[in-house]
């Protein structure tokens, strides 16, 4: 019910909200954190283990699959060029409809 | 769907894969500018044969080693005469100076101001980190007034330039100023500066965390933008002779793409008076 009364945009149904697949080149990344401090969605962090060159290199976090919306600022703002991302294969066409939300 | 490891990056087709990693400290912003460049020549939809890459001395003058393009490293502050040479010799070339703040306003002062004046049909991206990072954090022309650096202990008594006001007082037909954490304007305002006719100045502030950052309070690369993300004010209108950068933990930081004017440029003069040759 309470799902049924948040506003949703008129055109909510049409559009594509992108799902985006992480790619990562952990040898290339010197640690600065551009990309998980400015992440919308909050979707990285550390790794656990570091790279060759000692540093922790983003991973995707946990709880966090399927939360990267393809905004690619991650891929722009690397000064490595260590991290970008691709629209998943399984990335969603649409919303779904308003009726399927509501029930 | 956790991360993938792969080996390369989409822009690795404009970079030499070789030479990295660069050469740059953790949490610098040159990185970042350069990769700006890269999408920005990538989407540009010029060959990448047309595209020249000419630098000077110092960190943000090591682009043109990193760009698989004709670049060329010439001596200390002078890009932009080398860069106005290869423009009058071959017009169809889309020639960029990419260099740091000390390299182009105090070592090449002076270039800058009589190319401006000319209207070269040029691109300079300066990068500003308001030192000069690699030969150990010395105070330059763009060192803001109090900030300590290796040369001004007690504080910088000097003024500083503001970029952007000098390059519009000089003539240039466009003026931005970005950070490095404003990658998409910042690569927007370079695609701008490729398409115009004449001489195009973008300046990009960037952090340099081990020369500039630690002595100022500021800290790593990553909290100088957050300064930025938290300071930075866009504003393309704005009086470009009121809009110093300070750096202040308080004060604004005005962005934008303040200056895009039509003056006719160097380029179209020789034919006219000179014939074919």
């Amino acid at each position: 019910m309470a799902e049924a009364l948040l506003r949703r945009p008129l055109d909510g149904a049409t559009v594509h909200i992108p799902r985006g697949q992480v790619f990562i080149i952990p040898d290339r990344c010197k640690g600065c954190d551009f990309c998980i401090d400015f992440c919308p969605r909050d979707v990285l962090v550390e790794s656990q283990t570091t790279n060759t060159k000692g540093y922790h290199y983003p991973v995707v976090a946990p709880g966090k699959d399927g939360e990267c919306a393809n905004c690619q600022f991650c891929t722009i703002i690397c000064p490595e060029y260590a991290i970008y991302t691709e629209e998943a294969q399984d990335s969603p066409e649409a919303n779904p409809p308003l009726a399927e939300v509501s029930q | 769907m956790a991360e993938i490891a792969v080996a390369s990056h989409p822009i690795d087709a404009v970079l030499r894969r070789d030479r990295l990693p660069h050469i740059w400290c953790p949490g610098c912003g040159i990185g970042a500018v350069m990769a700006c460049y890269a999408r920005a020549i990538l989407e540009s939809g010029i060959p990448l044969d047309k595209h020249i890459c000419v630098s000077g001395i110092g960190c943000s003058a090591r682009v043109p080693g990193y760009m698989n393009l004709d670049t060329y490293h010439t001596t200390h502050g002078r890009a932009i005469p080398f860069a106005t040479g290869l423009k009058l010799v071959n017009p169809e070339l889309q020639v960029t100076v990419f260099s740091g703040d000390g390299d182009l306003f105090a070592i090449g002062g002076n270039h800058f101001i009589h190319a401006a004046r000319r209207n070269i049909d040029i691109n300079v991206f300066c990068v500003n980190n308001f030192n000069y990072g690699m030969t150990g954090g010395q105070a330059g022309p763009t060192t803001p007034m109090g900030s300590f650096t290796t040369t001004t202990p007690y504080g910088n008594v000097e003024p500083p330039f503001n970029l952007a006001a000098l390059a519009a007082a000089c003539g240039a037909v466009f003026v931005a100023r970005w950070t490095a954490l404003h990658v998409r304007q910042a690569q927007e305002a370079m695609q701008r500066a490729m398409q115009k006719k004449g001489f195009a100045f973008v300046e990009i502030v960037a952090p340099c965390p081990v020369s500039f950052g630690k002595s100022n309070d500021i800290g790593e690369g990553v909290d100088e933008m957050w300064m930025y993300r938290k300071q930075c004010v866009v504003n393309d209108d704005a009086d470009v002779t009121k809009i110093d950068v300070t750096m202040g933990k308080e004060a604004e930081l005005v962005v934008g793409n303040f200056l895009d004017i039509e003056r006719p440029a160097y380029m179209g003069y020789g034919k006219e008076v000179l014939g074919e040759a």
